[in-house]
């Protein structure tokens, strides 16, 4: 596990453009066969125009950040992409989200399988009041997946989010022993454990200290070489440490209702978003001209 | 001094005790008090003048000997407390399965827009207002349509009792199941788990210390009640212990309501004694429920 001081969590703002080197990554610039796309998304919580046409393409064992000011839709356009919009009342969504080419909004399609396929992270961490064995076999369990030995599996996931030797003589202690940062971190085992595709983290770390934080970027790092990550952050430094790619959202009012509409204003490069912006929002909004 | 000192003074300078002490919200506060100390008094006056009463039947065959007007002195609430523990045994089966679907149903299936749905809420809050006599007029119905002529037996009393404690029920568990934080529910979810999955393995589970909670406070009310089983045709009194849902059965409010306006002296004072025997049922209910609160109360 890799140890992170505070000075490589919280570089200052001047090196934010270099902060991220890509270093031997040598990404295209969009990504190619991408895991999932949304094509000209449009999100409504009834009458209100959440998001409007977003197009956007993740690419395969890649990390994208969605990033932009609160209220612009981010998490809106993260829980289209599992479906868990559908279990808030009044909420309905136009447009495409595809999965491998599949759209996941088609009639014909079970979002309880999609689910098990892409798998979720919220930002509060939300374990199960059991324990942290059940925790994690709690998801193989309820979707019915083939498990020779659950305890193999327990460990496996465990030692995927970097958490086992932490936990390994307490598994039948409750969850909520644990300090914020191993709960998230349990929340990611127990996401992986399911054997997931894809993983959508909605602002991760945001419950959580420095050092807490740099474990889980560490983690999402190392998860990158088996999933696809996408990740909603409010933390700049944190997008441009982890992601390999950067979507910026704002949100603009309506000029008859005044109600902000949220919309994707440049995507690209993680490294060209944080070093030579497109758009005139994005360069603002990263160098903090715009909260 | 800082600002958040400042602000706290001013805070307090205007809500503090000084203001308070004005001639008219020390006499409303005065007055306050009467009506605490009064509903206080009242209570403990009754159960000490009960006690007094029945103060010469504390003895064990208050509660292994039948109802004797031959030997008034012994005179026992044996059928009456054995009866009151089959009713509850069968008003609990009968209710809490049905009040835990109901609240699951409301909670985590329902549509709350649609028509019907609203009609039920609305239907819930006034239910646990109807008068108790009204559901021993239900009870009885219900048992005429299932064909048995006499309702005055287990099943009769039991299903009064349920009808009347199913709001109840209902309501705590709705309350216990809303305190389940959505977080729970959306990570089970999100793990790919249905929604019945999810009420079944997490909320349910969650909700199981205050649904206890809910179901023993409508149960000890359903002890104290007689005039349901009055309605329902129970008797007064009985020689024999309740031997199953078919059998014949007695009630201990309905023993005590019956023998206090007897003309004896002794089954008098039998009966301020059962009144007591009957209070600690109902307040070792109370106890239990707040036990199981405090004991599996979660903060979340
Ligand atoms: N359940 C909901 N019902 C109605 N409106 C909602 C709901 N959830 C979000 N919204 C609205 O949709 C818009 C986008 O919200 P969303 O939560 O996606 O923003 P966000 O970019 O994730 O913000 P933050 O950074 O603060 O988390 C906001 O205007 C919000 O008020
Ligand atoms: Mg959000």
């Amino acid at each position: 596990m890799a140890s992170a001081t505070s000075a490589d969590t919280f570089p200052n703002m001047s090196s934010l453009g270099e902060a991220h080197i890509d270093g031997e990554r040598r990404l295209p610039a969009q990504p190619t066969n991408p895991v999932m796309e949304t094509r000209d998304l449009n999100v409504f919580y009834g009458d209100f125009h959440a998001v409007h046409d977003v197009n956007l393409a993740y690419g395969r064992h890649e990390i994208t950040a969605m990033i932009g000011p609160s209220g612009c839709g981010k998490s809106t356009v993260l829980r289209c992409l599992n479906r868990m919009n559908d279990l808030i009342a009044g909420a309905h969504v136009e447009g495409g989200v595809l999965y491998h080419g599949q759209d996941i909004y088609e009639k014909n399609v079970d979002p309880i399988a999609v689910r098990t396929q892409i798998g979720m992270v919220f930002q509060k961490p939300n374990p199960f009041p059991k324990s942290i064995y059940d925790n994690i076999a709690y998801g193989p369990r309820v979707t019915g997946m083939k498990v020779d030995n659950m305890d193999d599996l327990v460990e496996e996931a465990l030692r995927g989010a970097a958490l086992w030797d932490e936990v390994k003589d307490k598994l039948k202690q409750s969850a909520y022993g644990l300090s914020g940062g191993q709960q998230q971190r349990l929340c990611i085992a127990r996401t992986i454990a399911t054997k997931p595709d894809v993983i959508l983290m909605d602002e991760p770390c945001s419950a959580l200290d420095p050092i807490a934080t740099a474990r889980v970027e560490d983690l999402m790092l190392e998860l990158r070489n088996e999933y696809t990550i996408i990740v909603v952050t409010h933390n700049m430094q944190q997008a441009a440490r982890v992601s390999d790619r950067t979507a910026f959202f704002t949100a603009r009012p309506d000029e008859t209702t005044g109600n902000r509409t949220g919309l994707l204003v440049e995507y690209d490069l993680t490294s060209t978003i944080f070093s030579n912006p497109n758009d005139k929002r994005t360069e603002d909004y990263i160098s903090g001209r715009f909260g | 001094m800082s600002i958040a000192a400042t602000t706290a003074r001013q805070v307090t300078l205007a809500t503090g005790k000084s203001k308070d002490r004005t001639p008219v919200s020390l006499a409303f506060l005065v007055a306050l008090w009467f009506s605490l100390f009064f509903g206080v008094v009242v209570l403990l006056a009754l159960i000490i003048n009960t006690a007094i009463d029945g103060s010469g039947r504390f003895d064990i065959e208050l509660l292994t000997n039948y109802v004797s007007v031959v030997r008034p002195e012994a005179t026992g609430f044996r059928a009456g407390i054995l009866g009151s523990l089959w009713l509850m045994g069968f008003t609990a089966l009968m209710a809490v399965p049905l009040g835990i679907a109901a609240a699951l149903y409301l909670e985590e299936f329902a549509d709350p827009t649609t028509r019907w749905n609203r009609f039920v809420e609305v239907n819930l809050q006034n239910l646990a207002a109807v008068p108790a006599i009204v559901y021993g007029l239900l009870a009885v119905a219900i048992m005429a349509l299932l064909g048995f002529r006499d309702t005055g037996i287990v099943l009769g009393g039991a299903l009064a009792l349920a009808l009347l404690i199913l709001p109840v029920i209902i309501i705590t568990t709705r309350e216990a199941v809303r305190a389940v934080p959505r977080e729970i529910r959306e990570g089970s979810l999100a793990l790919g788990a249905t929604v019945w999955q999810t009420t079944w393995r997490q909320t349910l589970p969650s909700a199981i210390p205050g649904i206890a909670t809910g179901t023993i406070l409508g149960l000890s009310r359903a002890i104290g009640e007689a005039a349901p089983l009055v309605v329902v045709g129970l008797a007064g009194s009985l020689l024999f212990d309740p031997e199953g849902v078919m059998s014949s059965v007695t009630a201990l409010p309905m023993q005590i309501y019956s023998l206090t306006s007897n003309s004896r002296e002794a089954l008098r004072e039998a009966a301020s004694a059962a009144i007591i025997v009957l209070l600690a049922m109902v307040l070792g209910l109370n106890a239990l429920a707040i036990f199981i609160r405090n004991k599996f109360q979660r903060s979340w």
